[in-house]
């Protein structure tokens, strides 16, 4: 379905026609109707793929929430709004949509070729479509929306307001990231032995565990334990393995139903679009876009943007959901080696009604979420909440042993790359996360950034380190996503040193050729002036007196990123070195 | 080979030189009145609290809350605790499946022991017959005794690790989510109200 205001876009329909007729002949589905008003462009872009959205976002001014369509909406005149952005973004919106639909059911042959057409229709209107562009590009789109930025970046600074106020309310903080950074480093030195030891208990408790290798074998686990027991309906709660594994489209496509049950991830999963933040999975989601989308899919009162209605009514939504689910999955916050326990912590309630409800229960981890004794547990609780939204504790702190009676626990251990970083000196530290969010709630890069420029499951410093050693080709450029001033080492609640794992990156980024070849140019070319003194001495001398000398034109050009929001610093008159030795000569 | 060879077999190829586990002796802090601590810590996660000398004070004080005078289907699983004014309690060995309490409104629980840092109050598996109960009410008050009331987690593990190992959870004030623009709401999809009852 292709939708078009045209009383506001004049030609945004003669334009979608013209798209829409060259992937007719490929699809069969699309139709084009025109109707007024903004309401059923925006349900349009609502209803999308979350990855089409991404690329009309790429395309032009749209915001990648549809804010643009905001305005349209409101009468401000479609002037941030070409008709020749809107129109074919919204026909690759709509085909988009057709090809994931048809992927789930026809021929995987026809999908593959309906791409390649849309790739070609996109040449033809200059879209770039499914290009992943890096941290930079994504940021941009961002940033562009000046107010949101100021928005988001307050909200999330408040978040590592709270962390403060409650860390310094614990007297013995310090001593307890010592403790907890010293359980970890001490786990992740012993890892095999431990996992065979939490193995041993666990199913002595009555739990089955598997061993994943990678997110395929992971998915196929989860969906075979589904599958033969008859489940249709999983809930959820929140895990970040399974966004890692994309598990969710996985079992959709075997006709299971999952509902995602926190509120933030049920909000995003409405809006088909990964998870911004960790803990809060909608940060960058405003109330009234999220009324929004709970009246169409919720049936909420229009208009309605109130917090606490809005929760009230996903509240009886998934109220629904857990009592007609097959199976509750769950993440593990901790699993205890001594005990074979696994702990999952939670705010709303919603692990412990997902799995109290239906009689089979699957708890994914990372095998890095091995703790080695009950008694540390201690340690870690009295950090997580307080470091995540400044709470002394989760509401719901739940330790499972084994399944309960009458029910089945199974426990799928996954490494997916994490026995190979447990390799690497310079960044195995990464795998002591605890996945509090405090590294991203105080990084001024993410929140100017948000969480949907890093393009990877984890954002953040941590999700920098994380995403280039999973795969570097396509997250290099999080690697620089940073200004290394530390304040994520700072707060983290484990003391990963993550701005010097994301300098060790850098160069091991550069030296597996990652890197862009202007920086590798000029970095080369820093490198010889460093090398030779003279050298180094010359080109100081020769900037200080020729760089005033050029005119503000040829030194505000494009590719002087430096210059875009500031003024380049007044170069002194003299170096350091001279004025120095002035001064070692002036006092003897 | 077996992925979980596979996997074992990568770690103990990767695997960094051993570190000792730290030492946790000495951490925790210690408050001068961990009672009033506690109450002080059980509003702050959005719930209430009060000091009961008795049983009988325990049922008055339900007896006087209002979502327990509103409440149709309520569970006691504290001996001797009522919600006061005769008001029936469903008798959960009856229940043969959980889904039957989607319409409980009132649950009221012991709690084996509380945490005055953080008002985390400790629910044993044991006692509850169905897991759903303290997350599917409406409203919950938990009973605790005073003895049982210890200053920090390092504590409250030391106490639990001699207990038989079972499931559990430590359980701090109401449902509760920010995830609307950072929007403090209570009752998520767990208890809208949780009271804390400091008994003797």
């Amino acid at each position: 379905m292709l939708a078009v205001s045209d009383d506001k876009l004049p030609d945004a329909r003669e334009e979608a026609e013209q798209v829409a007729g060259l992937l007719l002949s490929t699809t069969g589905r699309l139709q084009i109707t025109s109707e007024t008003g903004a309401a059923t462009t925006k349900n349009a872009l609502l209803a999308a793929k979350n990855d089409a959205v991404l690329h009309v976002a790429a395309h032009g001014t749209l915001g990648m929430d549809g804010a643009a369509l905001e305005l349209a909406d409101r009468q401000v005149p479609a002037l941030e709004i070409s008709a020749l952005q809107v129109a074919p973004a919204l026909a690759v919106l709509s085909a988009c949509d057709a090809a994931a639909e048809r992927a789930e059911r026809g021929p995987p042959t026809r999908h593959a070729h309906l791409v390649a057409d849309l790739h070609r229709v996109c040449r033809r209107l200059g879209l770039r479509l499914g290009m992943a562009s890096g941290h930079p590009e994504a940021a941009a789109r961002f940033v562009a929306d000046n107010e949101r930025v100021h928005w988001h970046d307050q909200a999330v600074w408040w978040v590592r307001q709270k962390r403060d106020t409650a860390a310094a309310a614990v007297s013995d903080w310090e001593a307890l990231r010592e403790a907890a950074a010293g359980i970890k480093r001490h786990a992740l030195s012993r890892l095999a032995e431990y996992l065979e030891q939490f193995e041993h208990n666990a199913t002595a408790l009555g739990a089955h565990v598997h061993w994943a290798r990678d997110a395929a074998e992971h998915n196929a686990i989860v969906h075979r334990l589904l599958e033969d027991r008859g489940v249709t309906r999983l809930v959820k709660s929140k895990s970040m393995l399974t966004e890692e594994c994309k598990l969710n489209p996985y079992l959709e496509a075997r006709g299971i139903e999952v509902i995602d049950t926190d509120l933030g991830e049920r909000i995003v999963q409405l809006a088909k679009e990964p998870p911004s933040h960790i803990v809060m999975p909608a940060i960058h989601r405003r109330k009234e876009e999220i009324g929004e989308l709970f009246q169409i899919h919720l049936r909420t009162k229009p208009g309605a943007a109130d917090p606490s209605y809005l929760t009230e009514a996903a509240r009886h939504h998934l109220r629904d959901k857990f009592l007609a689910a097959g199976a509750g999955l769950t993440g593990v916050n901790f699993a205890v080696a001594e005990t074979g326990a696994v702990v999952v912590c939670t705010n709303e309630g919603n692990a412990d009604m997902g799995t109290s409800l239906p009689p089979l229960h699957i708890a994914c981890m990372g095998l890095e979420k091995i703790i080695p004794r009950e008694r540390d547990l201690g340690v870690f609780l009295r950090l997580l909440a307080r470091s995540a939204t400044g709470q002394p504790i989760t509401t719901y702190t739940t330790h499972f042993f084994g399944p309960r009676a009458g029910g089945e626990l199974h426990i799928v251990i996954v490494d997916n790359g994490r026995s190979q970083t447990l390799g690497r000196e310079a960044v195995r530290d990464a795998l002591a996360c605890i996945r509090c969010g405090a590294c991203m709630n105080t990084c001024p890069v993410y929140r100017r950034s948000g969480g949907h420029s890093y393009r990877y499951t984890v954002p953040g410093p941590i999700g920098s380190v994380l995403a280039p050693l999973r795969d570097p080709a396509a997250h290099a450029s999080l690697a620089f996503a940073s200004t290394l001033c530390g304040s994520c080492a700072d707060v983290c609640p484990v003391r990963i040193d993550l701005h010097h794992q994301l300098l060790a990156l850098r160069q091991d980024l550069g030296r597996s050729g990652h890197i862009a070849w202007h920086k590798r140019f000029l970095l080369g070319l820093l490198a010889v002036v460093f090398r030779w003194p003279a050298l180094y001495r010359l080109s100081s001398y020769l900037a200080r007196r020729l760089l005033p000398l050029v005119p503000r034109r040829l030194l505000y050009v494009r590719w002087n990123a430096w210059g875009r929001q500031r003024e380049l610093p007044a170069l002194p008159r003299h170096s350091f070195r001279a004025a120095y030795r002035r001064r070692r000569r002036d006092q003897s | 080979m077996t992925s979980r060879k596979a996997i074992l077999a990568a770690l103990r190829r990767n695997a960094p030189p051993q570190v000792a586990a730290p030492d946790l002796a000495g951490l925790g802090t210690s408050f001068a009145d961990p009672i009033a601590q506690l109450a002080h810590a059980v509003v702050a996660v959005g719930g209430t609290c009060a000091r009961v000398a008795d049983l009988a004070q325990a049922s008055a004080a339900i007896a006087a809350l209002p979502q327990a005078a509103a409440a149709k289907k309520i569970v006691s699983l504290v001996p001797g605790v009522e919600p006061g004014a005769g008001q029936p309690t469903l008798d959960l060995a009856a229940v043969s499946d959980p889904h039957a309490l989607a319409d409980l409104d009132l649950a009221i629980l012991p709690g084996e022991l509380a945490v005055a840092e953080n008002a985390a109050v400790w629910i044993d598996g044991k006692v509850l017959v169905h897991r759903a109960v303290f997350v599917i009410t409406d409203h919950l008050v938990l009973v605790v005794h005073a003895k049982d009331v210890v200053h920090h987690m390092h504590e409250a593990y030391a106490r639990l690790a001699g207990r038989p190992r079972g499931y559990g959870l430590f359980l701090s004030g109401p449902s509760k989510t920010a995830d609307i623009e950072q929007v403090l709401v209570v009752g998520a999809q767990g208890a809208r109200t949780c009271t804390v009852l400091i008994l003797g």
